[in-house]
């Protein structure tokens, strides 16, 4: 799915990143845990999440997300958006919730990460 | 650390509680492996790995200096920090412990996953600490073959 799909279902605003709307994304995963995001987040993910510090651009570029969305309506600040613009990353912005944006998503179709937990 | 002969070098220093730089130094790092033309995949193994012993300095050290060394079969990282140390470093390995603050949570870490997600992503990893004084981190990742 084409990220300015996902843009229109989540009745998103653009960030930053308007030449990356036509980069496929292949599956998502939301979390306000970073931790979790880097134990479990794979190339090319589509990062939501309700978190708007600086590290969630760092940790988006550090695991090779395509693009990251805030929902609630967040925003990073500006320190956030230019870090997003030097490692070309889009960044998005949704009012809707959590639950809600990932449902959506999920329903128009977008796989979640496939990671199998050792037990 | 094992860094022979004729291999690249650079240092880097990292400053605990600083959460706006948390992360400088493993970008700088990532970038740096991508101009060389490391495998991706290996790139981001030692980007994830460098990232969280970034954060753990910067959540539970004073200071640190953090060496990268390149040889031709493999990229050593060695974070060398001041700190409080690790007590029980087994203990501090299980996925889930974790001694983060409230602060820290907020920012979306302190899961206890760090010290167990370097360890998986790292060919080799070593950690060495004394408690009130410091921890050494010894992270290998090998550029051709295992892993
Ligand atoms: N450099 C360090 N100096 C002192 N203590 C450390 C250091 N690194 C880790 N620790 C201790 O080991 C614990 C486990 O570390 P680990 O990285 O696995 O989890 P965390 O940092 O608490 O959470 P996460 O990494 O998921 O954000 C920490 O909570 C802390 O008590
Ligand atoms: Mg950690």
């Amino acid at each position: 799915m084409k990220l300015k799909e996902i843009k229109e279902i989540l009745e998103a605003d653009l960030i930053c990143g308007e030449n990356y709307l036509d980069v496929e994304i292949e599956c998502a995963g939301g979390s306000d845990l970073m931790s979790d995001v880097l134990a479990f987040g794979q190339p090319g993910l589509l990062l939501l999440t309700g978190l708007s510090n600086i590290q969630t651009v760092r940790t988006a570029d550090i695991i090779g997300a395509n693009a990251v969305i805030y929902v609630r309506g967040k925003k990073p600040d500006s320190n956030g958006i230019e870090l997003a613009g030097q490692k070309n990353i889009p960044l998005l912005s949704t009012k809707f919730m959590m639950y809600k944006a990932c449902g959506l998503l999920y329903n128009h179709g977008l796989a979640g990460v496939e990671r199998t937990i050792k037990t | 650390m094992i860094c022979q002969g004729n291999g690249f070098i650079k240092k880097f220093n990292v400053q605990g509680r600083n959460f706006s730089h948390a992360g400088i130094v493993s970008t700088k790092i990532k970038e740096i492996l991508e101009e060389i033309g490391i495998a991706p995949a290996i790139i981001r193994r030692a980007a994830i790995a460098s990232y969280e012993a970034e954060m753990n300095i910067v959540m539970y050290a004073d200071h640190a200096e953090v060496i990268l060394c390149l040889s031709l079969s493999a990229i050593n990282i060695t974070f060398k920090d001041k700190g409080q140390g690790i007590n029980n470093i087994e203990l501090a390995m299980q996925e889930g412990y974790s001694t983060a603050t409230d602060e820290m949570r907020e920012m979306g870490f302190g899961a206890g996953l760090g010290l167990p997600n370097i360890k998986r992503n790292a060919d080799k990893l070593d950690i060495s600490s004394s408690p009130g004084k410091g921890t050494t981190l010894d992270v290998t990742f090998y550029l051709n073959g295992k892993k």
